[in-house]
Protein backbone atom coordinates (compact mmCIF):
# COMPACT_ATOMS: atom_id res chain seq x y z
CA UNK A 1 0.00 0.00 0.00
CA UNK A 2 1.39 3.11 -1.02
CA UNK A 3 0.77 5.89 1.47
CA UNK A 4 0.08 9.44 0.36
CA UNK A 5 0.53 12.57 2.27
CA UNK A 6 -2.49 15.62 1.11
CA UNK A 7 -1.17 18.70 2.57
CA UNK A 8 -3.88 20.42 4.33
CA UNK A 9 -3.09 24.17 4.58
CA UNK A 10 -6.79 25.16 4.93
CA UNK A 11 -7.17 26.26 1.38
CA UNK A 12 -10.22 24.43 -0.61
CA UNK A 13 -11.24 21.64 -0.55
CA UNK A 14 -9.15 18.37 -0.47
CA UNK A 15 -11.82 15.83 -0.34
CA UNK A 16 -11.54 15.11 -4.79
CA UNK A 17 -8.27 14.56 -4.45
CA UNK A 18 -9.12 11.99 -2.01
CA UNK A 19 -11.09 10.19 -3.53
CA UNK A 20 -9.47 10.25 -6.50
CA UNK A 21 -6.24 8.64 -4.90
CA UNK A 22 -8.34 5.77 -3.29
CA UNK A 23 -10.08 5.09 -6.53
CA UNK A 24 -6.55 4.51 -8.13
CA UNK A 25 -5.53 2.38 -5.05
CA UNK A 26 -3.46 4.80 -3.31
CA UNK A 27 -4.10 5.09 0.56
CA UNK A 28 -4.12 8.99 1.08
CA UNK A 29 -4.44 10.56 4.01
CA UNK A 30 -5.26 14.73 4.78
CA UNK A 31 -2.95 16.33 7.45
CA UNK A 32 -1.01 19.43 8.71
CA UNK A 33 1.14 17.07 9.93
CA UNK A 34 5.40 17.16 9.17
CA UNK A 35 5.62 14.04 10.54
CA UNK A 36 3.15 12.50 8.23
CA UNK A 37 4.27 13.63 5.87
CA UNK A 38 8.14 13.07 6.46
CA UNK A 39 6.54 9.15 6.59
CA UNK A 40 4.55 9.12 3.65
CA UNK A 41 5.59 7.48 0.13
CA UNK A 42 4.58 10.40 -2.34
CA UNK A 43 2.83 13.53 -1.70
CA UNK A 44 0.06 16.26 -2.90
CA UNK A 45 0.31 19.61 -2.51
CA UNK A 46 -3.55 21.13 -3.42
CA UNK A 47 -5.11 24.12 -3.00
CA UNK A 48 -7.43 26.70 -4.47
CA UNK A 49 -7.56 30.04 -2.98
CA UNK A 50 -5.08 33.08 -2.70
CA UNK A 51 -1.05 33.00 -2.78
CA UNK A 52 -0.27 34.92 0.03
CA UNK A 53 -2.91 33.47 2.17
CA UNK A 54 -1.48 30.20 1.49
CA UNK A 55 2.98 30.89 2.10
CA UNK A 56 1.57 32.63 5.53
CA UNK A 57 -0.37 29.33 6.82
CA UNK A 58 2.26 26.71 5.49
CA UNK A 59 4.55 29.41 7.31
CA UNK A 60 2.36 29.19 10.46
CA UNK A 61 1.68 25.24 10.36
CA UNK A 62 5.53 24.95 9.68
CA UNK A 63 5.00 23.40 6.86
CA UNK A 64 7.87 25.16 4.72
CA UNK A 65 10.88 23.80 5.01
CA UNK A 66 9.30 20.17 5.48
CA UNK A 67 7.84 20.34 1.83
CA UNK A 68 11.53 21.90 0.70
CA UNK A 69 13.41 18.48 2.55
CA UNK A 70 10.60 15.68 0.87
CA UNK A 71 11.51 17.28 -2.58
CA UNK A 72 14.82 16.84 -1.66
CA UNK A 73 14.33 12.97 -0.92
CA UNK A 74 13.49 12.57 -4.37
CA UNK A 75 10.24 11.07 -3.36
CA UNK A 76 6.90 11.63 -5.47
CA UNK A 77 5.35 15.39 -5.45
CA UNK A 78 2.48 16.61 -7.51
CA UNK A 79 1.10 20.24 -6.84
CA UNK A 80 -2.40 20.95 -8.37
CA UNK A 81 -3.53 24.05 -8.81
CA UNK A 82 -2.27 26.77 -6.36
CA UNK A 83 -0.07 23.90 -4.84
CA UNK A 84 1.40 24.43 -8.54
CA UNK A 85 1.82 27.96 -8.48
CA UNK A 86 3.40 27.61 -5.10
CA UNK A 87 6.47 26.12 -6.30
CA UNK A 88 7.62 29.03 -7.83
CA UNK A 89 9.32 31.82 -6.73
CA UNK A 90 7.81 34.74 -6.96
CA UNK A 91 3.91 35.67 -6.99
CA UNK A 92 2.05 39.08 -8.15
CA UNK A 93 -1.06 38.18 -6.54
CA UNK A 94 -2.31 41.46 -4.12
CA UNK A 95 1.48 42.39 -4.23
CA UNK A 96 4.22 40.55 -4.51
CA UNK A 97 4.51 37.12 -2.39
CA UNK A 98 8.01 34.79 -2.10
CA UNK A 99 7.02 31.05 -2.88
CA UNK A 100 8.42 27.86 -2.14
CA UNK A 101 10.79 28.58 -5.02
CA UNK A 102 11.40 24.85 -5.89
CA UNK A 103 11.61 26.01 -8.93
CA UNK A 104 11.96 29.65 -10.96
CA UNK A 105 9.11 31.75 -12.56
CA UNK A 106 6.62 33.96 -11.29
CA UNK A 107 3.13 33.70 -10.99
CA UNK A 108 0.95 36.58 -12.67
CA UNK A 109 -2.69 37.37 -13.01
CA UNK A 110 -4.46 37.23 -16.63
CA UNK A 111 -4.43 40.54 -17.78
CA UNK A 112 -6.46 39.78 -20.91
CA UNK A 113 -10.11 42.00 -20.50
CA UNK A 114 -11.84 41.44 -23.68
CA UNK A 115 -11.93 39.87 -26.71
CA UNK A 116 -14.03 40.48 -30.13
CA UNK A 117 -16.23 42.74 -27.57
CA UNK A 118 -17.30 40.82 -25.17
CA UNK A 119 -16.13 40.61 -21.60
CA UNK A 120 -13.08 38.30 -20.33
CA UNK A 121 -14.28 35.97 -17.69
CA UNK A 122 -12.02 35.77 -15.01
CA UNK A 123 -11.23 33.14 -13.28
CA UNK A 124 -11.09 31.11 -16.07
CA UNK A 125 -13.28 28.37 -15.15
CA UNK A 126 -14.04 25.62 -17.11
CA UNK A 127 -12.90 22.45 -19.37
CA UNK A 128 -10.03 23.18 -22.15
CA UNK A 129 -7.03 21.39 -24.06
CA UNK A 130 -3.95 20.54 -22.86
CA UNK A 131 -0.93 20.45 -25.50
CA UNK A 132 2.49 19.21 -25.43
CA UNK A 133 4.73 21.96 -25.21
CA UNK A 134 8.33 20.60 -26.44
CA UNK A 135 9.15 18.04 -24.20
CA UNK A 136 8.24 14.79 -23.91
CA UNK A 137 5.56 13.34 -21.81
CA UNK A 138 7.01 9.94 -21.43
CA UNK A 139 8.47 10.17 -18.17
CA UNK A 140 5.56 12.38 -16.47
CA UNK A 141 2.72 10.95 -15.35
CA UNK A 142 0.99 12.48 -18.56
CA UNK A 143 2.08 9.40 -20.89
CA UNK A 144 -1.00 8.08 -22.67
CA UNK A 145 -2.72 11.05 -22.62
CA UNK A 146 -4.18 12.68 -25.92
CA UNK A 147 -2.98 15.86 -27.48
CA UNK A 148 -5.72 18.70 -26.76
CA UNK A 149 -6.88 16.44 -24.19
CA UNK A 150 -9.84 18.38 -21.51
CA UNK A 151 -8.99 19.25 -18.53
CA UNK A 152 -10.86 20.80 -15.55
CA UNK A 153 -9.39 24.36 -14.65
CA UNK A 154 -10.24 27.25 -12.29
CA UNK A 155 -8.15 29.67 -11.53
CA UNK A 156 -7.44 34.10 -11.94
CA UNK A 157 -3.77 33.49 -12.14
CA UNK A 158 -0.54 31.51 -14.20
CA UNK A 159 2.48 30.38 -13.94
CA UNK A 160 5.31 31.79 -15.65
CA UNK A 161 8.46 29.19 -15.36
CA UNK A 162 11.95 30.47 -16.17
CA UNK A 163 13.18 26.71 -16.93
CA UNK A 164 11.52 26.05 -20.29
CA UNK A 165 12.63 22.06 -20.11
CA UNK A 166 10.23 21.44 -17.27
CA UNK A 167 7.44 22.72 -19.16
CA UNK A 168 5.10 20.02 -20.35
CA UNK A 169 2.11 21.02 -21.39
CA UNK A 170 0.40 24.54 -22.88
CA UNK A 171 -3.18 25.81 -22.48
CA UNK A 172 -4.75 28.79 -24.57
CA UNK A 173 -7.53 31.03 -22.74
CA UNK A 174 -9.00 34.00 -24.81
CA UNK A 175 -6.27 33.26 -27.23
CA UNK A 176 -3.67 33.69 -24.14
CA UNK A 177 -0.81 31.01 -24.25
CA UNK A 178 0.20 29.63 -21.08
CA UNK A 179 2.03 26.79 -19.06
CA UNK A 180 -0.44 24.39 -17.43
CA UNK A 181 1.72 21.68 -15.99
CA UNK A 182 5.72 20.89 -15.47
CA UNK A 183 7.57 17.58 -14.73
CA UNK A 184 11.06 17.69 -13.69
CA UNK A 185 12.44 14.32 -12.11
CA UNK A 186 10.24 13.95 -8.78
CA UNK A 187 7.73 16.56 -9.23
CA UNK A 188 4.59 16.82 -11.47
CA UNK A 189 2.30 20.10 -11.10
CA UNK A 190 -0.71 21.10 -12.80
CA UNK A 191 -2.47 23.95 -13.30
CA UNK A 192 -5.91 22.28 -13.70
CA UNK A 193 -7.63 19.78 -11.70
CA UNK A 194 -6.92 16.21 -12.92
CA UNK A 195 -9.26 14.78 -9.86
CA UNK A 196 -11.91 16.69 -11.72
CA UNK A 197 -11.15 16.15 -15.08
CA UNK A 198 -13.65 12.71 -15.21
CA UNK A 199 -11.67 9.61 -16.90
CA UNK A 200 -8.62 10.95 -18.69
CA UNK A 201 -8.45 12.96 -15.46
CA UNK A 202 -7.85 9.63 -12.81
CA UNK A 203 -5.37 8.29 -15.50
CA UNK A 204 -2.89 11.19 -14.71
CA UNK A 205 -3.11 9.65 -11.51
CA UNK A 206 -3.20 6.16 -12.24
CA UNK A 207 -0.14 6.71 -13.77
CA UNK A 208 1.33 8.79 -11.46
CA UNK A 209 0.53 6.12 -8.58
CA UNK A 210 2.48 3.59 -11.64
CA UNK A 211 5.47 6.00 -11.47
CA UNK A 212 5.58 6.20 -7.24
CA UNK A 213 5.70 2.08 -7.83
CA UNK A 214 8.74 2.36 -10.23
CA UNK A 215 10.31 4.95 -8.42
CA UNK A 216 10.22 2.58 -5.36
CA UNK B 1 -13.63 29.44 -23.85
CA UNK B 2 -15.55 25.90 -23.99
CA UNK B 3 -19.11 26.49 -22.83
CA UNK B 4 -20.14 23.72 -19.91
CA UNK B 5 -23.09 21.30 -20.15
CA UNK B 6 -24.15 20.95 -16.75
CA UNK B 7 -26.64 18.17 -15.61
CA UNK B 8 -28.92 19.66 -12.97
CA UNK B 9 -30.45 17.31 -10.55
CA UNK B 10 -33.38 18.19 -8.71
CA UNK B 11 -33.87 16.32 -4.98
CA UNK B 12 -36.47 15.83 -2.86
CA UNK B 13 -35.89 13.37 0.29
CA UNK B 14 -34.15 10.15 -1.65
CA UNK B 15 -35.06 11.09 -4.86
CA UNK B 16 -34.83 13.01 -7.88
CA UNK B 17 -37.70 15.20 -8.80
CA UNK B 18 -38.63 17.99 -11.39
CA UNK B 19 -40.94 20.18 -11.43
CA UNK B 20 -42.49 23.35 -13.40
CA UNK B 21 -41.63 26.52 -12.43
CA UNK B 22 -40.38 24.92 -9.65
CA UNK B 23 -43.48 23.68 -8.38
CA UNK B 24 -45.08 20.88 -8.76
CA UNK B 25 -42.73 18.23 -8.31
CA UNK B 26 -42.60 14.74 -9.74
CA UNK B 27 -40.90 11.79 -8.68
CA UNK B 28 -38.43 10.35 -11.37
CA UNK B 29 -36.02 8.39 -9.78
CA UNK B 30 -32.78 7.56 -7.81
CA UNK B 31 -30.66 10.50 -8.36
CA UNK B 32 -27.20 8.41 -8.07
CA UNK B 33 -28.24 6.92 -10.87
CA UNK B 34 -29.10 9.73 -13.18
CA UNK B 35 -25.56 11.35 -11.94
CA UNK B 36 -23.48 8.64 -12.52
CA UNK B 37 -25.19 8.00 -16.07
CA UNK B 38 -24.40 12.04 -16.90
CA UNK B 39 -21.02 11.06 -15.93
CA UNK B 40 -20.26 8.39 -17.79
CA UNK B 41 -22.12 10.23 -20.54
CA UNK B 42 -19.81 13.47 -20.82
CA UNK B 43 -21.64 16.00 -18.30
CA UNK B 44 -19.06 18.78 -17.45
CA UNK B 45 -20.17 19.73 -14.10
CA UNK B 46 -23.27 18.24 -12.31
CA UNK B 47 -25.39 20.64 -9.98
CA UNK B 48 -27.59 19.08 -7.05
CA UNK B 49 -30.22 21.10 -5.62
CA UNK B 50 -32.56 19.95 -2.61
CA UNK B 51 -35.85 21.71 -3.42
CA UNK B 52 -37.02 21.33 0.04
CA UNK B 53 -34.40 23.26 1.72
CA UNK B 54 -36.28 23.43 5.16
CA UNK B 55 -36.39 19.14 5.52
CA UNK B 56 -32.23 19.59 4.18
CA UNK B 57 -31.52 18.87 8.09
CA UNK B 58 -32.18 15.02 7.49
CA UNK B 59 -29.06 14.09 5.68
CA UNK B 60 -30.09 12.46 3.03
CA UNK B 61 -28.44 14.56 0.64
CA UNK B 62 -25.78 14.10 2.02
CA UNK B 63 -25.91 10.76 1.77
CA UNK B 64 -26.41 10.93 -2.22
CA UNK B 65 -23.26 13.63 -2.05
CA UNK B 66 -20.52 11.47 -0.41
CA UNK B 67 -21.66 8.73 -2.51
CA UNK B 68 -21.48 10.59 -5.80
CA UNK B 69 -18.46 12.05 -4.70
CA UNK B 70 -16.79 8.80 -4.39
CA UNK B 71 -17.34 7.57 -7.74
CA UNK B 72 -17.58 10.99 -10.05
CA UNK B 73 -14.69 12.96 -10.59
CA UNK B 74 -16.12 16.02 -12.26
CA UNK B 75 -17.13 19.48 -10.18
CA UNK B 76 -20.50 19.36 -8.24
CA UNK B 77 -22.23 22.26 -6.61
CA UNK B 78 -24.95 21.26 -4.17
CA UNK B 79 -27.31 23.74 -3.61
CA UNK B 80 -30.65 24.14 -1.27
CA UNK B 81 -30.91 25.29 2.50
CA UNK B 82 -27.62 26.30 3.66
CA UNK B 83 -27.69 29.10 5.79
CA UNK B 84 -24.38 29.57 7.45
CA UNK B 85 -20.45 28.72 7.03
CA UNK B 86 -20.84 25.87 9.22
CA UNK B 87 -23.89 23.90 6.97
CA UNK B 88 -20.85 25.27 3.70
CA UNK B 89 -18.28 23.41 5.39
CA UNK B 90 -20.03 20.32 5.91
CA UNK B 91 -21.53 20.29 2.35
CA UNK B 92 -17.99 20.60 0.87
CA UNK B 93 -16.88 17.73 3.69
CA UNK B 94 -19.26 15.85 1.89
CA UNK B 95 -17.71 15.47 -1.21
CA UNK B 96 -19.55 18.18 -3.08
CA UNK B 97 -16.49 21.58 -5.05
CA UNK B 98 -19.00 24.29 -5.18
CA UNK B 99 -21.49 25.36 -3.17
CA UNK B 100 -25.11 27.34 -4.43
CA UNK B 101 -26.31 30.11 -2.44
CA UNK B 102 -30.09 31.63 -2.83
CA UNK B 103 -32.14 32.86 0.22
CA UNK B 104 -29.28 32.22 2.64
CA UNK B 105 -27.39 34.84 -0.04
CA UNK B 106 -30.39 37.79 -0.37
CA UNK B 107 -31.25 37.75 3.78
CA UNK B 108 -27.99 38.27 4.35
CA UNK B 109 -25.45 39.40 1.92
CA UNK B 110 -22.58 39.31 3.89
CA UNK B 111 -22.71 35.30 3.61
CA UNK B 112 -21.99 35.27 0.49
CA UNK B 113 -18.45 37.49 1.58
CA UNK B 114 -17.26 35.87 4.49
CA UNK B 115 -17.80 32.28 1.91
CA UNK B 116 -16.32 33.30 -0.70
CA UNK B 117 -13.12 34.54 1.38
CA UNK B 118 -13.44 31.94 3.14
CA UNK B 119 -13.56 29.09 0.75
CA UNK B 120 -12.14 30.86 -2.45
CA UNK B 121 -14.51 32.68 -4.94
CA UNK B 122 -14.63 29.62 -6.84
CA UNK B 123 -16.33 27.78 -4.64
CA UNK B 124 -19.93 30.04 -4.48
CA UNK B 125 -22.14 30.34 -6.73
CA UNK B 126 -25.08 32.56 -5.76
CA UNK B 127 -28.50 30.76 -7.74
CA UNK B 128 -31.34 33.97 -8.47
CA UNK B 129 -34.64 32.75 -9.56
CA UNK B 130 -35.67 35.42 -11.49
CA UNK B 131 -39.89 36.20 -12.33
CA UNK B 132 -40.68 38.73 -14.88
CA UNK B 133 -43.27 41.51 -13.24
CA UNK B 134 -46.11 42.78 -15.17
CA UNK B 135 -44.14 46.01 -15.82
CA UNK B 136 -41.09 43.82 -17.41
CA UNK B 137 -38.66 44.26 -15.21
CA UNK B 138 -37.22 40.90 -13.15
CA UNK B 139 -37.33 40.47 -9.48
CA UNK B 140 -35.35 37.89 -7.61
CA UNK B 141 -37.71 35.43 -5.59
CA UNK B 142 -36.53 32.61 -3.19
CA UNK B 143 -37.65 29.41 -1.85
CA UNK B 144 -38.32 28.21 -5.07
CA UNK B 145 -39.56 31.00 -6.79
CA UNK B 146 -42.28 31.84 -3.77
CA UNK B 147 -41.08 34.25 -1.88
CA UNK B 148 -41.11 37.86 -2.91
CA UNK B 149 -38.28 40.35 -2.08
CA UNK B 150 -38.58 43.15 -4.30
CA UNK B 151 -35.09 43.15 -5.46
CA UNK B 152 -34.15 43.51 -8.53
CA UNK B 153 -32.62 41.26 -10.45
CA UNK B 154 -29.34 42.85 -12.64
CA UNK B 155 -28.93 44.98 -9.31
CA UNK B 156 -28.63 41.83 -7.00
CA UNK B 157 -26.38 40.22 -10.08
CA UNK B 158 -23.91 42.91 -9.81
CA UNK B 159 -23.93 42.89 -5.86
CA UNK B 160 -23.61 39.14 -5.64
CA UNK B 161 -20.06 39.56 -7.90
CA UNK B 162 -19.21 42.83 -5.76
CA UNK B 163 -19.33 40.16 -2.59
CA UNK B 164 -16.84 37.77 -4.31
CA UNK B 165 -19.44 35.11 -5.77
CA UNK B 166 -17.50 32.96 -8.57
CA UNK B 167 -20.43 32.10 -10.73
CA UNK B 168 -23.87 33.02 -10.96
CA UNK B 169 -27.12 30.23 -11.67
CA UNK B 170 -29.55 32.40 -13.29
CA UNK B 171 -33.12 30.49 -13.36
CA UNK B 172 -36.27 31.78 -14.70
CA UNK B 173 -38.79 30.71 -13.04
CA UNK B 174 -41.59 31.22 -15.53
CA UNK B 175 -39.89 29.13 -18.47
CA UNK B 176 -38.39 26.21 -15.58
CA UNK B 177 -39.42 23.16 -16.32
CA UNK B 178 -41.86 23.88 -19.24
CA UNK B 179 -39.49 23.49 -22.68
CA UNK B 180 -40.86 26.72 -24.13
CA UNK B 181 -37.16 27.82 -24.22
CA UNK B 182 -35.06 30.21 -22.51
CA UNK B 183 -36.06 33.40 -21.07
CA UNK B 184 -33.24 35.24 -23.57
CA UNK B 185 -33.91 38.67 -22.94
CA UNK B 186 -33.46 38.33 -18.93
CA UNK B 187 -30.18 35.87 -19.34
CA UNK B 188 -28.64 38.42 -21.75
CA UNK B 189 -28.81 41.09 -19.39
CA UNK B 190 -27.81 39.58 -16.79
CA UNK B 191 -24.71 37.73 -18.51
CA UNK B 192 -23.39 41.26 -19.64
CA UNK B 193 -23.59 43.12 -17.01
CA UNK B 194 -21.41 40.91 -14.50
CA UNK B 195 -17.52 39.64 -15.38
CA UNK B 196 -18.45 36.69 -13.47
CA UNK B 197 -19.85 33.59 -15.66
CA UNK B 198 -23.29 33.11 -16.11
CA UNK B 199 -25.21 29.91 -15.86
CA UNK B 200 -28.52 29.76 -17.86
CA UNK B 201 -30.94 27.73 -16.12
CA UNK B 202 -34.77 27.57 -17.11
CA UNK B 203 -36.76 26.46 -20.04
CA UNK B 204 -34.65 24.31 -22.34
CA UNK B 205 -36.67 22.20 -24.84
CA UNK B 206 -34.03 21.27 -27.31
CA UNK B 207 -30.77 21.43 -28.31
CA UNK B 208 -31.74 24.42 -30.63
CA UNK B 209 -32.55 26.54 -27.76
CA UNK B 210 -29.42 25.93 -25.63
CA UNK B 211 -27.37 26.78 -28.74
CA UNK B 212 -29.51 30.00 -28.77
CA UNK B 213 -28.98 30.85 -25.46
CA UNK B 214 -25.30 30.93 -25.38
CA UNK B 215 -24.42 33.12 -28.59
CA UNK B 216 -27.43 35.00 -28.09
CA UNK B 217 -27.53 35.76 -24.49
CA UNK B 218 -23.62 35.32 -24.15
CA UNK B 219 -23.59 32.99 -21.31
CA UNK B 220 -20.77 30.49 -20.02
CA UNK B 221 -22.78 27.58 -19.02
CA UNK B 222 -26.04 26.01 -19.17
CA UNK B 223 -27.79 24.19 -16.73
CA UNK B 224 -30.77 21.44 -18.21
CA UNK B 225 -32.83 18.57 -16.26
CA UNK B 226 -36.12 17.72 -17.84
CA UNK B 227 -34.71 17.47 -21.33
CA UNK B 228 -31.98 14.66 -20.17
CA UNK B 229 -34.08 12.99 -17.54
CA UNK B 230 -37.09 12.13 -19.62
CA UNK B 231 -34.89 10.74 -21.67
CA UNK B 232 -34.09 8.26 -18.92
CA UNK B 233 -36.90 6.98 -17.36
CA UNK B 234 -38.07 4.19 -19.39
CA UNK B 235 -34.33 2.51 -19.37
CA UNK B 236 -32.87 4.08 -15.81
CA UNK B 237 -36.15 2.82 -13.55
CA UNK B 238 -35.99 -0.52 -13.63
CA UNK B 239 -36.38 -1.16 -9.61
CA UNK B 240 -38.45 -0.25 -6.81
CA UNK B 241 -37.79 3.17 -5.56
CA UNK B 242 -39.10 5.96 -2.40
CA UNK B 243 -42.90 6.24 -3.19
CA UNK B 244 -43.03 8.48 -0.34
CA UNK B 245 -41.95 11.77 -1.25
CA UNK B 246 -43.67 13.61 -4.28
CA UNK B 247 -46.07 12.88 -6.98
CA UNK B 248 -45.23 9.17 -9.02
CA UNK B 249 -48.49 9.18 -11.29
CA UNK B 250 -46.15 10.90 -13.90
CA UNK B 251 -43.86 7.95 -13.44
CA UNK B 252 -47.02 5.66 -13.49
CA UNK B 253 -48.15 6.95 -16.80
CA UNK B 254 -45.10 7.88 -18.59
CA UNK B 255 -46.05 10.52 -19.69
CA UNK B 256 -43.70 12.86 -21.66
CA UNK B 257 -44.40 16.90 -21.98
CA UNK B 258 -45.13 17.84 -25.52
CA UNK B 259 -43.09 20.99 -25.41
CA UNK B 260 -39.84 18.83 -24.14
CA UNK B 261 -37.26 16.84 -26.92
CA UNK B 262 -35.59 14.20 -24.55
CA UNK B 263 -32.10 14.31 -25.41
CA UNK B 264 -28.41 12.95 -24.45
CA UNK B 265 -26.01 15.28 -23.36
CA UNK B 266 -23.72 14.08 -26.48
CA UNK B 267 -26.56 14.94 -28.71
CA UNK B 268 -26.45 18.38 -27.43
CA UNK B 269 -23.11 18.51 -27.50
CA UNK B 270 -22.89 17.48 -31.10
CA UNK B 271 -24.84 19.88 -31.92
CA UNK B 272 -23.20 23.08 -30.58
CA UNK B 273 -20.09 21.70 -31.86
CA UNK B 274 -21.62 21.52 -35.54
CA UNK B 275 -22.79 25.27 -34.85
CA UNK B 276 -19.75 26.38 -34.07
CA UNK B 277 -20.46 26.62 -30.43
CA UNK B 278 -17.31 25.80 -28.53
CA UNK B 279 -17.55 22.81 -25.85
CA UNK B 280 -15.63 20.34 -24.45
CA UNK B 281 -16.44 17.24 -27.18
CA UNK B 282 -14.08 15.23 -29.04
CA UNK B 283 -15.65 14.03 -32.76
Amino acid sequence: MINVAIIDYKMGNLFSVFHACENVGLNPKISSDPKILKESDAAILPGVGAFGEAMETLEKLDLIKPIKEYIDTGKSFMGICLGFQLLFSESEEFGLHKGLGIFEGMVKKFSITSINGGNVKIPQIGWNQIYNYGNSWELSPLVGIDEGEYMYFVHSYYVEPVDDKIKMTKTIYECFEYCSSINKGNVFATQFHPEKSAKEGLKIYKNWARQINNRG
Amino acid sequence: MNHRIIARLDIKGPNLVKGIHLEGLRVLGKPEKFARYYYEMGADELYFQDVVASLYNRNSLHDIISKTAKEIFIPLTVGGGLRTIDDIKMVLRAGADKVSLNTAAIKNPELVRDASHRFGSSTIVVAIEAIKQDDHTYLAYTDNGREYTGIEVVKWAKQVEELGAGEICLTSVDNEGTGIGYDYELIRMVATSVSIPVIAHGGAGSPKDIKRVISESKVDAVAVASILHYGLLSCLNDENFNTEEGNIEFLKNGNQFTKITPTTIDEIKNYLYDNKITCRYKK
